[in-house]
């Protein structure tokens, strides 16, 4: 893929350090599962006040590496979700650090009482680690997927919402989400991902971050989909002559207003990308603050009012236009 | 002092906390008159008697630890709360308005004192886990107590929580059912049978200790009864009376959640008994 050198395009130069390169297509992977397992059992090592509960999918969510080192702080409830989030809440209560892992579907569909009315109404120091989110659990189908959990979540007084974009930004999610006081859920993946930050890109709670300068329109996306945002970014200049710049936004709750402002004013459109449903994830909460402090012309790509379905995880995605070349396509109609 | 007299004044706190729990449902004009009735003894026996806390200092490390998993019967632990030294027994009557600590359901600081937010029935026995297991892990040597209606046990989540509790042998952990056989819509038999509801815990591989909750004495002594038990959790089925103390709450499901008028309450306090 060409690298565009014009200095309005491509990487910043001050967050240039955070990437690892610019050279999209040409990324190694890495699996996030695997990284959130080694960072729970780093964790572990760093902190001992850290506890961390399973619901029976301890070999799915990787949660598994931390038993392995500190099998006294590892309590596998069973298949249990809301008891776990309600023991979670106990320990939370007498001082530990509980992250408690499921699949992020019943995080917060099956446990949404005990994630509102116990975690985040107490305000307690849970982290609901969220795994096999979005599309990314893509053959065992729509019971399995969750294209609605960042709406649940994102509703809930209190509770702070991650989502990191690869393995290195799953990592450092974890440290931040420890370091934090108070309710967290970290929207993970089961996916192996290319690997778009460094390895010590740390994980700054409550800000997005400029992947990429743009003047015509500025993609905003989380989780996988910065990473398509930024391959089609490269696509909108080389097919389109469209410069289109990308901000990961790694919070969505509390949400990067300040910058958001800033990409409306530079830019004038605004398209979210997010491996989700279109209604009430990321690109809600950005409507829901530019359609009040600085309306300009949005674009939402996501998934519609559908449920997913069972197929190969890229496969699915193309499904949902949410490849690079879909996204390409609706940004270049958009811009038109 | 002499045993008797101890039980006496407990006993005369009863019914302080029966005043108190009936004019404060009647100034806030909505609330849980019924249950919370029904869980005085229950409540009192533990503050005033084997609840190791210190009212001055909420936050004492030390302290036993109580959930009130059925939070609606909030007021009750108020009252006991307030008489305990929590707080100013005048905010009693704030209960329920705007701007008042005294939520419908207890939340958690408000006042201090409330260990978690209850409301949603079901959880606070997950959380009594939870409690239980992080003693255990740190060796600390307090307890934990869960207050449960027997209505709430009907929540999956109660037996899902009960089922970690025997798992993990948690000795320091002791529920409380408040067996008054009501619930909103009827007797708990009708809506959904709980009976044999000792034998459901013994499957779960709790202790069980069968009373009656409204004998201040075989309650103070349960509570020793279940602190004594080793290697399992305890459960103390508590058989109550809805509404207990009001001859015309008494048993009425309708006084699950209704507050009594002006005319109502001063013919429940002349009646209390």
């Amino acid at each position: 893929m060409n690298i565009n050198m014009d200095m309005d395009m491509g990487p910043v130069a001050g967050e240039k350090s955070l990437l690892n390169y610019r050279d999209w297509a040409a990324l190694p992977r890495k699996s996030c599962r695997e990284a959130y397992g080694a960072a729970l059992r780093r964790l572990g090592e760093i902190n001992d006040q850290v506890v961390v509960l399973e619901a029976d999918v301890g070999n799915s969510t990787k949660s598994v590496l931390f038993s392995e080192a500190f099998p006294d702080r590892y309590f596998n409830v069973g298949i249990a979700e809301n008891n776990m989030l309600g023991v979670a809440a106990g320990l939370a209560a007498c001082g530990k650090i509980p992250f408690a892992n499921t699949f992020a579907v019943f995080a917060t569909m099956r446990a949404g009482d005990p994630l509102r009315s116990l975690i985040a109404y107490t305000g307690l120091n849970v982290k609901v680690a969220a795994s096999y989110a979005g599309l990314s659990d893509s053959y065992d189908g729509a019971t399995h997927q969750s294209v609605e959990d960042l709406a649940i979540a994102r509703a809930l007084p209190n509770l702070t919402v991650l989502v990191p974009a690869d393995a290195h930004q799953t990592v450092q999610a974890v440290m931040a989400a420890a370091a934090y006081r108070g309710p967290v859920f970290i929207r993970l993946s089961r996916a192996v991902l290319p690997v778009i930050y460094k390895e010590e890109a740390g994980f700054p709670i409550g800000r997005g971050r400029v992947l990429r300068r743009g003047a015509d329109v500025t993609l905003i996306a989380c989780g996988y989909m910065v990473y398509k945002a930024l391959q089609a970014a490269e696509m909108l200049a080389a097919d389109y002559s469209i410069k289109a710049g990308v901000i990961d936004m790694s919070t969505i709750k509390p949400l990067d207003t300040a910058l958001l402002r800033e990409a409306a004013e530079e830019t004038g459109r605004i398209v979210t990308i997010e491996e989700h449903s279109i209604h009430g994830g990321l690109g809600s909460a950005v409507a829901e603050y530019l359609i009040q402090h600085h309306p300009v012309p949005m674009r939402l790509l996501g998934l519609p009012d559908v449920f997913g379905e069972s197929g190969d995880y890229e496969a699915l995605l193309t499904h949902f236009r949410l490849d690079a070349p879909g996204i390409t396509k609706a940004v270049a109609d958009f811009c038109r | 002092m002499s045993e008797m007299s101890e039980l006496e004044k407990l006993q005369r706190m009863c019914r302080v906390v029966r005043e108190d729990i009936l004019r404060m449902i009647a100034a806030a004009g909505s609330g849980h008159p019924g249950g919370s009735l029904s869980a005085v003894e229950i409540l009192v026996g533990l503050y005033f008697s084997r609840l190791r806390h210190r009212p001055a200092e909420p936050d004492w490390a030390e302290r036993d630890r109580f959930i009130l998993s059925k939070g609606h019967i909030a007021p009750a632990l108020y009252a006991v709360m307030a008489h305990a030294g929590y707080f100013p027994r005048e905010e009693l009557l704030t209960l329920r308005k705007l701007g008042s600590r005294l939520q419908g359901h207890p939340a958690k600081g408000r006042p201090p004192g409330i260990e978690v937010s209850t409301g949603s029935l079901g959880q606070g026995l997950s959380i009594g886990v939870g409690l239980a297991v992080a003693a255990k892990l740190c060796g600390y040597p307090w307890r934990t107590y869960v207050l449960m209606g027997d209505g709430e046990i009907q929540e999956g989540q109660i037996w899902e929580a009960a089922m970690s509790a025997g798992h993990y042998r948690l000795d320091n952990l002791c529920g409380i059912v408040d067996r008054n056989y009501m619930q909103i819509d009827g007797s708990t038999e009708d809506v959904m049978m709980l009976d044999p509801c000792a034998d459901k815990w013994r499957a779960f591989n709790w202790h069980v200790i069968e009373i009656d909750g409204h004998d201040i004495a075989q309650v103070v002594a349960a509570y020793d009864e279940a602190a004594s038990v080793k290697n399992k959790p305890t459960v103390i089925v508590a058989r109550t009376i809805k509404g207990k103390g009001v001859p015309f709450m008494e048993n009425k499901a309708a006084w699950h959640g209704k507050a009594p008028n002006a005319q109502e309450l001063e013919l429940a306090l002349s009646q209390l008994y």
